[in-house]
C-alpha cells in the first residue's frame, strides 16, 4: 500500500483503477531548412487546423459543462491569433531558418515562462493555457493525433498535469477521478472537475507504476491510497457509501429552508478553518460562517502575520461568502495549538493556561493587528468579530475598549469600516454563570460546547481513559446552555452553537426546543442537520 | 490622441474573457488602441500583451487612442471598460 498526500481541489470518494495518463509525446528538434516559406505555410496550415479542433471542443464543452467552462476554448483560439505570438513564431523560423515545430515550442516557452513569473494566481494560471495551445499546434505539425483515449472502464486518472482540452475530451462517464502532480485550484481542470463533481488532488507525488493498479482518491483528506489493503479498502466502501447518501441529501435538501414543521426557524452556518473551505461551505448550502478559526493565519506562518496578509484572507472570505455573515473568532492560539514564534512556556495545564484572549490582552500588540484587519474587512461583506475564552465581565469590558479604540483610529485614518457585530464565545462555565451580565455588553453568544463541556466536567477529551466517565450530554452541559440562551434572549441578543454538539443531530430537537437562534457545523454536517430540523416538530 | 482613465472592478481584473473580447473590439477600428499600467503599456489588439500587464481588480489603467477616428473610437472604448471590466 503507497498513500501519498495532495491538495485537495474537489471532495468526494473515488475507488477503482489506476490509469497513468502520458501525453503522446513530440520530441521537438531543431532542423535547419532553407525554404522557411514552407515552413511558413506549415505553421499557418497548423493553426488553422488548431482552431478548427478547438472550435469542436467548446461545442462539445458547451454542452457538457456550460458555456462558462467552455469559453477557455474560445479563449485558446484567441490566442492562436495573438499577434505578438504568431510574430514570434515566424520571426524564429525566417531569421534562425529553422522548421515550425522548433520556433512554436520555443514561442510557447517564451510566453509561457511570462505568465508563470507573474505575481498574481489567476495571471500564472494562464501559462497552462499558452501551453496546451503550443502543445496542439505542435502535435499537428509533428502529424500525430491528439488523442484522449482513455478506455472502456472507468479509472482514476493519474498525471503530471491535465489540459483542459484534456480533460473535455475524456469520456466522462468513465472518470472517476483526477490526480496530478501540477496543477493549481485555479486551473481550468480544477474548474471542470468541480463541475463535472469528480474528486480531484493535485501536487501528489505520483509514480508510474501505479497504472493498472487498484486506488483510492479521498477528496476530503486529499488522500491518494495506491494498492489499499483489505480493511482500509473496507473501510472507504463503507466512507463512500456514506459519501454517495450524503449527495443524495445534498441534491433533495440544497436551496431548502431549515424550518420545523411547526414553522420554526433557525439558522444553520459552517465552522471553517481556512479559507480552503470556502468551497465545501458553498457547496453544503451554508447560510454563513459561523465559526472562522483565524489561527490557520498564525500556524502557517514563520513569524507574525502582517496586518495586510490578515487582512487580504478576511477580504477574499468575506467577499466570497457575498453579504452571508462571517462569524471570525479572534486568535486561540496556546493550550494543544502551538506555534514557535509566540515563544510561548510549556504548562502542566496547557487547557487551563495562557491561551487565547489570554495572550491577547497580555499582548495588545498582536490583537490590535488583527483587529485592524478584520475591521477593514468589514467593509467588503457582512463580517462578526467573535471573542474566545471569556471568563469575566472585566475581559469584555477591557475587549470592547481595545476594539473602540482601533475602530476609531481606522476611521481617523480615512479607512472605511462596516457595521460589524461583536460577540464572545461561551466555553467556560464562568462565561455560562455570568451570561445574564455578558449579554447586556455584546452582540451575540456562540456557545463552545467542546470546551464548555471539558471545564464543566473536568474531563480531558484527550484521554481515552476517561472515556466511560464522559457524556456529551450531561444535564449540567444543557442546563447551562439553556441558561445561556435564555439569558442572551432577555437581552435581547442571539445565541447560537459552534461546537461540536450542535452537529448531533439527537439534540436538534432539544436546541429547537430551548429557542436556539444559530448552529454552526461543519460544512459536511449541514445537510443532515438540515434534514433532523426539517422533520422536527 | 484621446486619453482616459478607468480602475477596473471586474473580479479578477483585465482576464481572459473580457481581455478576448476587448482585442476583437480594438481590431474593428482603425485608430491605435494602448492600454498602460504602471509605466508597461500593451497594444489592445493583442491578448497575451494585454493579460501580461497583470491588471487586476482596483487597479487604475490609462487607455490611449490614436487615428482618425480617435474621438468615437474613444467613447465606445471608455463605454466598453465600463461594460465588461
Amino acid at each position: 500500500m503507497d498513500k501519498k498526500e495532495g491538495k485537495k481541489i474537489f471532495n468526494g470518494i473515488a475507488i477503482g483503477k489506476i490509469r497513468f495518463y502520458a501525453k503522446a509525446e513530440n520530441k521537438v528538434s531543431r532542423t535547419k531548412t532553407e525554404d522557411c516559406d514552407a515552413e511558413l505555410a506549415r505553421y499557418e496550415a497548423a493553426r488553422e487546423e488548431a482552431a478548427r479542433q478547438l472550435e469542436k471542443l467548446y461545442e462539445k464543452a458547451l454542452v457538457e459543462v456550460g458555456e462558462a467552462n467552455a469559453e477557455i476554448f474560445n479563449v485558446h483560439i484567441m490566442m492562436l491569433e495573438d499577434d505578438d505570438y504568431n510574430e514570434s513564431v515566424q520571426n524564429i523560423i525566417t531569421t534562425q531558418k529553422v522548421n515550425a515545430e522548433y520556433a512554436v515550442a520555443a514561442t510557447g516557452d517564451n510566453f509561457a515562462e511570462m505568465f508563470a513569473n507573474m505575481e498574481d494566481e489567476y495571471f500564472k494560471a494562464r501559462s497552462a493555457d499558452i501551453k496546451d495551445i503550443t502543445e496542439r499546434i505542435v502535435t499537428i505539425l509533428c502529424g500525430n493525433s491528439d488523442s484522449s483515449d482513455i478506455g472502456d472502464e472507468p479509472v482514476i486518472i493519474v498525471a503530471d498535469d491535465l489540459a483542459p482540452s484534456e480533460t473535455v475530451q475524456m469520456d466522462k462517464s468513465r472518470l472517476l477521478a483526477f490526480v496530478t502532480r501540477y496543477g493549481s485550484a485555479n486551473s481550468h481542470t480544477a474548474i471542470l472537475a468541480r463541475t463535472m463533481g469528480i474528486p480531484a488532488l493535485a501536487g501528489v507525488d505520483i509514480d508510474r507504476s501505479w497504472d493498472g493498479k487498484i486506488g483510492i482518491v479521498d477528496g476530503y483528506e486529499g488522500l491518494c491510497i495506491v494498492d489499499p489493503t483489505m480493511p482500509v479498502l473496507e473501510e472507504y466502501f463503507k466512507k463512500k457509501a456514506h459519501d454517495d447518501e450524503q449527495k443524495e441529501l445534498l441534491q433533495t435538501l440544497k436551496g431548502k429552508e431549515n424550518i420545523t414543521k411547526s414553522g420554526q426557524k433557525i439558522n444553520l452556518y459552517a465552522n471553517i478553518g481556512n479559507p480552503g473551505d470556502l468551497m465545501s461551505v458553498l457547496e453544503n448550502d451554508a447560510g454563513g460562517i459561523g465559526l472562522f478559526r483565524s489561527e490557520f493565519l498564525y500556524l502557517e506562518s514563520e513569524t507574525y502575520p502582517t496586518e495586510e496578509e490578515q487582512f487580504a484572507a478576511y477580504r477574499k472570505v468575506v467577499e466570497t461568502m457575498g453579504g452571508k455573515k462571517v462569524i471570525i473568532r479572534t486568535l486561540d492560539i496556546g493550550a494543544d495549538k502551538q506555534v514557535d514564534y509566540f515563544g510561548l512556556d510549556r504548562e502542566d495545564n496547557p487547557a487551563l493556561g495562557y491561551r487565547a484572549i489570554r495572550i491577547c490582552l497580555t499582548r495588545p500588540e498582536v490583537f490590535r493587528t488583527q483587529l485592524r484587519a478584520l475591521f477593514r474587512a468589514s467593509a467588503y461583506g457582512n463580517l462578526a468579530i467573535m471573542y474566545p475564552m471569556i471568563i469575566s465581565v472585566d475581559e469584555v469590558r477591557r475587549i470592547k475598549e481595545i476594539s473602540k479604540s482601533v475602530k476609531e483610529e481606522l476611521i481617523a485614518e480615512g479607512v472605511t469600516v462596516g457595521e460589524v457585530e461583536e460577540g464572545i464565545m461561551i466555553e467556560t462555565p464562568a462565561a455560562a454563570v455570568m451570561s445574564n451580565e455578558l449579554a447586556g455588553m455584546v452582540d451575540f453568544f456562540s456557545i463552545g460546547t467542546n470546551d464548555l463541556t471539558q471545564y464543566t466536567l473536568a474531563i480531558d477529551r484527550q484521554n481515552a481513559k476517561l472515556d466511560e466517565f464522559y457524556d456529551s450530554h450531561h444535564p449540567a452541559v444543557l442546563r447551562l446552555i439553556r441558561t445561556v440562551v435564555e439569558n442572551a434572549h432577555k437581552a435581547g441578543i442571539w445565541a447560537g452553537i459552534c461546537g461540536e454538539l450542535g452537529a448531533d443531530t439527537t439534540l436538534t430537537e432539544t436546541f429547537l426546543e430551548m429557542g436556539m437562534d444559530e448552529l454552526s457545523v461543519s460544512p459536511g454536517c449541514i445537510l443532515p442537520v438540515r434534514r433532523a430540523i426539517r422533520e422536527t416538530k | 490622441m484621446k486619453l482616459f482613465q478607468y480602475t477596473i472592478t471586474d473580479e479578477v481584473g483585465i482576464h481572459a474573457r473580457p481581455a478576448g473580447l476587448l482585442v476583437k473590439e480594438a481590431k474593428s477600428y482603425d485608430s491605435v488602441i494602448k492600454v498602460t499600467k504602471d509605466g508597461k503599456s500593451a497594444e489592445a489588439r493583442k491578448l497575451m500583451a494585454l493579460m501580461g500587464l497583470g491588471v487586476k481588480k482596483g487597479d487604475t489603467v490609462t487607455v490611449s487612442v490614436e487615428g482618425g477616428d480617435e474621438e468615437a473610437v474613444a467613447a465606445k472604448m471608455e463605454e466598453f471598460f465600463k461594460n465588461n471590466l
